[in-house]
């Protein structure tokens, strides 16, 4: 049976009213989270955006357990909240960080590279709006080549840096990307990460209206657009076995995604790029399929 | 049955870990710490203590570890030193203001550059402004019964802060003394389990900690631990006489007074070189010196009114500092001299022992002399130097 919207508990772990932008992709996300756990869940949260989404003291529009921490430290922390609750034999609640792309691929990445190595028990979600929203879209190591930022101002010209595949050299029970656009394949991939033992890593793409500039009731839109034109391939990795996911399967044919372009030029942060550019992020496409490729070969 | 062992004091440190039955251990190695964290991850592979251990890659992540934990409801523990502890110390101010009732111990050592393996309080005394309580130990026997009295002080409800105990590097941390441990009925019976707070993280009682707090909160989150500190004084007295109901040993609170009865100048300082002090105190009192030795257990809370007492009506204070604030002085000498400033009383301090130069009772005998002279020629003003330093090597004239 398929998961459908209906079928998702009708219990909110996000309270309406809370202090995300709109069209906020956090919010969504965490609004999924909520009811893929069900509830069982204690959140561990760095600066980021979703410190100003649960709102200030002292109300909270967040109810779950949540831990605000230190911006490099969510994976160590949640090392411990994991330990803890085995030693006081507390059971049936998962420890969850739920990290920026910043908290995750730069700051945080030494802890959550620790915890990965050590194999402990928690789910690691990235929410990926590609810049340091938060402070006011400044680039961060998951920023596209070409897009503009407040510190790369003529747009970055470095590309993503490949976190799923980083975490999947870890040699985890479960990794797998997901995309906004996409909640139900999200959910689905929560549950599934959660059957497992050891970290988790799940990396959302979470299109940000504010620091892509474009519409804020275009993030489903743009969250599609990313897996549709093979910019942001969807699949997991578990127990070592890769496979695509959604519409994600249908794409290692080039012919089948739809032009790079259409992304781009619907967003003000990749406005300045020149043809030149588009072909440059068409060749990081092709390369990333490659890639997939050979990873389903093997 | 209380039992004598003979322990290096980070064996003793380690001992006193096992009886207080933390649930989670974070670690990462550190000269001159690690043979503390060993010991322990020994304890726990052998199930001589069971409790999770956190193998981490760095000490901010051991800290982090231990908020974590601690947050939910666990009893926890960690040891580092000098690079680490500064490595740490933005967790170590997340700890503090996340009222976690943490024990940590540091094994104070000198900070790079240039490497040094050896004691220093410099990174002990950077903790201070951090809402951590800080003790510092004299000898092993102490950093043993540190560790426990520092958990009962930490869970009390008036307190709610983390701890650390320092020892100096190799004067204590690799000294073998003898130690009389305590048998697991009797710190079980001194340390009740850790009780359960409200604010716990609990998926039944969901609480959101450490959000953001606007200009008309944050202030009293702030003031909040300042009141715990104030309270903590007298947890520290409290926790100290019923120690001693237990073992029969008594350290006199926050500060320590060696022959200070009758004296007319009074000697303070912290940590193991407090020996040398006494014994220098010792052989003056022969030669008709009158000088007394107040040792500081605990430098936050600064025992202020303690030293008040203490050194109302002397002729002269002599803090000796292991640590420099460069451009100021010895860090206890500012803060002795600030909390002394209604007395009309001088007070001299010298920056001395840094990166484990050694300081012995006869170096106590030169500084104690030294003022004593300047007093008898009038000289009565206050002011920090730096003792033992071979100018000729740095070229200054």
């Amino acid at each position: 049976m398929p998961l459908t919207v209906k079928s998702l508990p009708r219990e909110e772990y996000l309270l309406p009213g809370n202090a995300s932008c709109p069209g906020c992709p956090a919010a969504l996300g965490l609004r999924m989270l909520g009811k893929a756990l069900e509830g069982k869940a204690i959140l561990v949260v760095p600066a980021s955006c979703t410190s100003i989404i649960q709102g200030p003291y002292p109300r909270t529009s967040v109810r779950l357990p949540l831990l605000n921490v230190i911006f490099a430290s969510a994976a160590a922390t949640a090392s411990g909240i994991a330990a803890a609750l085995e030693a006081l034999g507390k059971k049936g609640v998962h420890v969850v960080c739920w990290c920026g792309d910043g908290g995750t691929v730069d700051i945080g990445l030494q802890a959550l590279s620790g915890a990965a190595e050590r194999g402990d028990n928690i789910l690691y979600i990235c929410y990926d709006n590609e810049a340091y929203m938060n402070t006011g879209i400044q680039r961060s190591g998951s920023t596209p080549y070409g897009a503009w930022t407040t510190t790369t101002v003529l747009g970055k010209r470095r590309h993503k840096k490949n976190m799923p595949k980083i975490m999947a050299a870890h040699d985890l029970p479960y990794v797998a990307t997901a995309s906004i656009g996409y909640p139900l394949d999200f959910v689905e991939k929560v549950r599934r990460a959660v059957r497992h033992r050891g970290l988790k890593y799940i990396h959302l793409l979470a299109p940000c209206p504010v620091g892509w500039r474009f519409p804020p009731s275009k993030t489903i839109e743009m969250g599609r657009l990313a897996v549709l034109t093979g910019m942001w391939p969807l699949y997991e990795v578990e127990e070592g076995e890769f496979r695509l996911t959604g519409p994600s399967r249908a794409l290692l044919d080039k012919g089948r995604r739809r032009p790079v372009a259409e992304y781009v030029r619907a967003q003000g942060r990749f406005a300045h790029l020149t043809d030149e550019d588009i072909r440059e992020l068409e060749r990081y496409v092709d390369r990333l399929w490659e890639d997939i490729r050979r990873m389903l070969s093997s | 049955m209380a039992r004598l062992a003979v322990l290096a004091g980070n064996y003793a440190v380690a001992h006193a870990v096992k009886l207080c039955r933390p649930h989670v251990i974070a670690a990462y190695p550190i000269t001159p710490q690690t043979s503390i964290v060993e010991k322990i991850a020994e304890f726990v592979e052998r199930r001589e203590l069971d409790a999770k251990y956190i193998r981490v890659e760095s000490e901010h992540s051991a800290m982090a570890a231990l908020i974590g934990a601690s947050a939910a409801g666990a009893r926890t523990f960690t040891a580092t030193s000098s690079q680490g502890l500064l490595y740490m110390h933005e967790a170590v101010w997340a700890a503090a203001g996340a009222r976690l009732p943490i024990v940590m111990a540091v094994v104070t050592r000198a900070i790079f550059p240039p490497w040094s393996i050896w004691t220093d309080h410099s990174d002990l005394l950077a903790q201070r402004d951090t809402g951590w309580i800080i003790a510092m130990a004299e000898d092993n026997q102490e950093a043993f019964d540190l560790v426990i009295q520092a958990y009962r002080i930490a869970e009390d409800e008036g307190v709610l802060l983390p701890v650390m105990v320092g020892l100096d590097a190799f004067l204590l941390s690799h000294t073998a003394t003898p130690v009389e441990l305590l048998s697991q009925e009797e710190v079980d019976g001194f340390l009740p389990p850790r009780r359960s707070f409200s604010f716990l993280l609990d998926v039944e009682r969901p609480v959101t900690m450490g959000n953001v707090a606007f200009p008309d909160h944050y202030m009293e989150f702030r003031y909040m631990i300042e009141e715990a500190m104030r309270r903590a004084r007298e947890v520290i007295r409290r926790v100290d006489e019923e120690y001693r109901e237990l073992t029969g040993r008594c350290y006199g609170g926050l500060v320590e007074r060696y022959r200070c009865g009758g004296a007319d100048v009074v000697v303070v300082l912290m940590g193991a070189w407090a020996g040398d002090a006494k014994e220098c105190v010792d052989r003056l009192w022969e030669e008709g010196y009158r000088v007394g030795v107040a040792r500081l257990r605990f430098v936050r809370p600064f025992p202020c009114e303690e030293l008040r007492e203490l050194c109302a009506g002397r002729r002269a204070v002599i803090v000796v500092d292991r640590s420099a604030s460069f451009g100021s002085a010895g860090v206890l000498f500012t803060e002795v001299s600030s909390a002394l400033q209604q007395l009309s009383v001088t007070v001299r301090g010298f920056v001395a022992g840094l990166g484990g130069r050694d300081v012995g009772a006869e170096d106590f005998e030169v500084m104690v002399k030294r003022v004593y002279s300047d007093l008898e020629e009038g000289r009565t003003e206050s002011g920090a130097e730096w003792y033992g330093v071979r100018k000729e090597v740095v070229g200054c004239r």
